[in-house]
């Protein structure tokens, strides 16, 4: 009887032992690369007998290495919402609205890039904008600034539905006195019949 | 009996002869040139050489230049035209410029109706120029001066008589006084300027360097109102020309289309601070006294009427821009263009009777007239040459002063009242537009 459970306790002790020494190795041999791998990584070939100075410099190196390159992405990230920004800002400034003749009323296309524009006023809200309307050169002077006048009147009653405070929004007329085209004829009319937004 | 009989037939007879005669002499009263008839047959008048008073050498020439601003200013009134001096049989400067010392056979036989002799006098840098207006035909002096001043006042004794000889044919003293304000570039800006009547003596008046427009002077010459953007907006700028002084009229929005009020300190303008464009009127110095438009829609370019009663100005009201007239006294507004879909610019004639306007037809815009009577149908002034706007009358009535672009670049033109002799006051550097013509005197 004692004997049969004696063989039994050292089957147990054995099987368990076995268990545990498989495990045991298998440890050691993860461990291994990555010590490797960091013994590598040093040029100078890191003996164990590199002075703490050493590491710490070359650990160091090795961080103004990464924040060096974080900081060029980040750059390019900054650089790239920058002229986004600034295109964004440039058609803000460049797309003008236009008109027919002797008219002040917005067409289906001014009202699209209306819309654009407002957008771009919400997503910058520290900024006053002046409205500039203006007309072709047919007509008498004193007409058209009144009629440039009721043109950038209709852009800023736009914006102004739109949700833009009208204290942001200030308003002129100059009349057919600031053609964008010089020339006499219906095309620079048509580009001169305009309503343009500048940055305060 | 029979002698009493006999004396008192013939003292009869002979009173009859004596009124008859005396009669004529009555009736040979002038009648005053129409000088608004578009169909008026110019008046031929004779300017011989003048004469040299005193041998003084500076004469010859002083009276050639005298001479020249004569012929020059009675050519300018369209219904006169001066003769060529080849067609003469006598020389005034050699036989005489008094009235007995002239031939007018000599002069009626060429067709002269009218005849012009002068004398100069010069001595120490004082110039006596002697003026005379003759009726060749009825042996007759309409008109005699005699002008004395220094060498640089020729000019102006000229344009003296020349008002003179105006008023004695049309009984009023026509233009030769007045001046005439316009715009002008100078540097890529506008600025005002004035010139005499004739396009001498061009003067730059603003120096604002910024866009300046509209200039309208004030009854009494002393005055000129402008729109300028020179503190960043149209603003209305009242400046007094002799003392370099004025006011501003800036309220919110825009400030434009100024015109005075005849006889009184006070304009009328174009406001905008209301949120909408309305005309109202204000003092000479710019408070408001009170709105005289009630329209929503553009009201602009207001023009009063010489005797100030009523008020012409472009409105939107039916849709399109036209001329309508207010009377203020009623405060009645009707419709005066109905032809066209794009008429503004209003100028009222000094005679009361009609108004000039700029018109747009299939993309041309041309000077029309029309007349203030219900049935009266516009007449077109200008045709195909180029784009001409802005009409200002002078201040008899007889000329129009507007901006044309026929030769390309804007110029001020004057034409006659019916359209003709249609030529260019003067060229400066730039591009000249905006013609404002003063009233007759303007104080030097």
């Amino acid at each position: 009887m004692r004997k049969r459970v004696c063989v039994n306790l050292t089957m147990v002790v054995l099987v368990a032992g076995l268990f545990f020494t498989v495990s045991c190795a298998k440890k050691a041999v993860v461990s291994t690369p990555a010590e490797t791998q960091v013994e590598n990584a040093q040029p100078s070939g890191a003996q164990n007998g590199l002075s703490a100075e050493a590491i710490a410099k070359q650990e160091a190196a090795k961080q103004a290495q990464l924040a060096k390159e974080a900081e060029i992405k980040e750059k390019a990230l900054r650089e790239a919402a920058a002229r986004k920004k600034a295109e964004a800002m440039e058609r803000f400034v460049n797309q003008d609205v236009h008109f027919a003749f002797d008219s002040a009323q917005l067409t289906p296309t001014a009202q699209t890039i209306l819309k654009e524009k407002a957008g771009w006023l919400e997503d910058n809200m520290s900024v006053n904008i002046r409205i500039e309307g203006n007309c072709d050169e047919r007509g008498t002077t004193e007409y058209n600034l009144a009629l440039g006048e009721r043109r950038a009147l209709s852009v800023k009653n736009f914006f102004v539905d739109l949700g833009i405070s009208g204290s942001r929004l200030t308003t002129i007329s100059y009349g057919e006195e600031r053609p964008l085209d010089p020339a006499h004829n219906e095309a620079a009319w048509a580009k001169n019949r305009r309503v343009h937004c500048t940055i305060k | 009996m029979k002698l009493f009989e006999k004396i008192f037939w013939i003292i009869t007879g002979l009173m009859i002869c004596v009124m008859l005669s005396f009669g004529t002499c009555l009736c040979a009263d002038y009648t005053y040139i129409n000088i608004t008839n578009p169909f008026i047959r110019k008046i031929p008048v004779a300017v011989p050489d003048f004469k040299d008073l005193s041998k003084n050498i500076d004469e010859k020439d002083l009276g050639k230049e005298a001479q020249r601003i004569l012929i020059h200013d009675l050519d300018f009134t369209g219904y006169l035209k001066v003769m060529d001096k080849g067609a003469f049989l006598e020389a005034p400067s050699k036989t005489g410029i008094s009235q007995a010392e002239i031939n007018f056979k000599n002069w009626t036989s060429i067709g002269a109706e009218l005849l012009v002799t002068g004398g100069i006098l010069e001595h120490n840098n004082t110039v006596s120029l002697q003026l005379r207006l003759f009726d060749p035909f009825k042996s007759h002096l309409l008109v005699g001066k005699v002008y004395t001043g220094r060498k640089s006042d020729i000019r102006k004794m000229v344009h003296r008589f020349a008002g003179q000889i105006s008023y004695q044919l049309t009984g009023k003293k026509g233009v030769f006084s007045s001046k005439i304000a316009f715009v002008s570039t100078v540097n890529k800006h506008k600025e005002i300027f004035t010139c005499d009547f004739d396009g001498y003596s061009p003067a730059q008046i603003t120096h604002l360097k910024s866009i300046t427009l509209s200039p309208s002077w004030a009854w009494n010459g002393k005055y000129i109102a402008y729109t300028s953007f020179v503190r960043g907006k149209p603003d209305i700028y009242i400046k007094n020309l002799k003392q370099n002084s004025g006011f501003v009229v800036g309220f919110k929005g825009i400030n434009i289309s100024p015109d005075w009020v005849p006889g009184k300190f006070e304009l009328a303008a174009c406001l905008s601070f209301s949120g909408d464009q309305e005309i109202y009127l204000l003092t000479g110095k710019g408070k408001i006294i009170k709105r005289l438009t009630n329209s929503w829609g553009i009201d602009v370019s207001p023009a009063f009427s010489p005797d100030g009663s009523k008020m012409a100005f472009v409105s939107r009201r039916s849709g399109t821009p036209q001329i309508y007239i207010k009377d203020l006294r009623t405060d009645r507004v009707t419709r005066l263009t109905f032809d066209g879909h794009y008429n503004t610019s209003p100028a009222w004639s000094p005679t009361g009777n009609k108004i000039a306007y700029a018109g747009s037809i299939g993309g041309h815009i041309n000077i029309y007239v029309i007349g203030l009577d219900v049935d009266s149908v516009p007449v077109q002034l200008t045709h195909g040459t180029g784009d001409n706007e802005s009409p200002s009358w002078s201040p008899d009535g007889s000329l129009i002063a507007f901006t044309s672009n026929r030769e390309g670049i804007s110029r001020i033109y004057v034409m006659t009242a019916a359209g003709g002799d249609q030529r260019r006051l003067l060229k400066l550097k730039g591009a000249q537009s905006e013609p404002g013509w003063s009233l007759e005197k303007v104080t030097d």
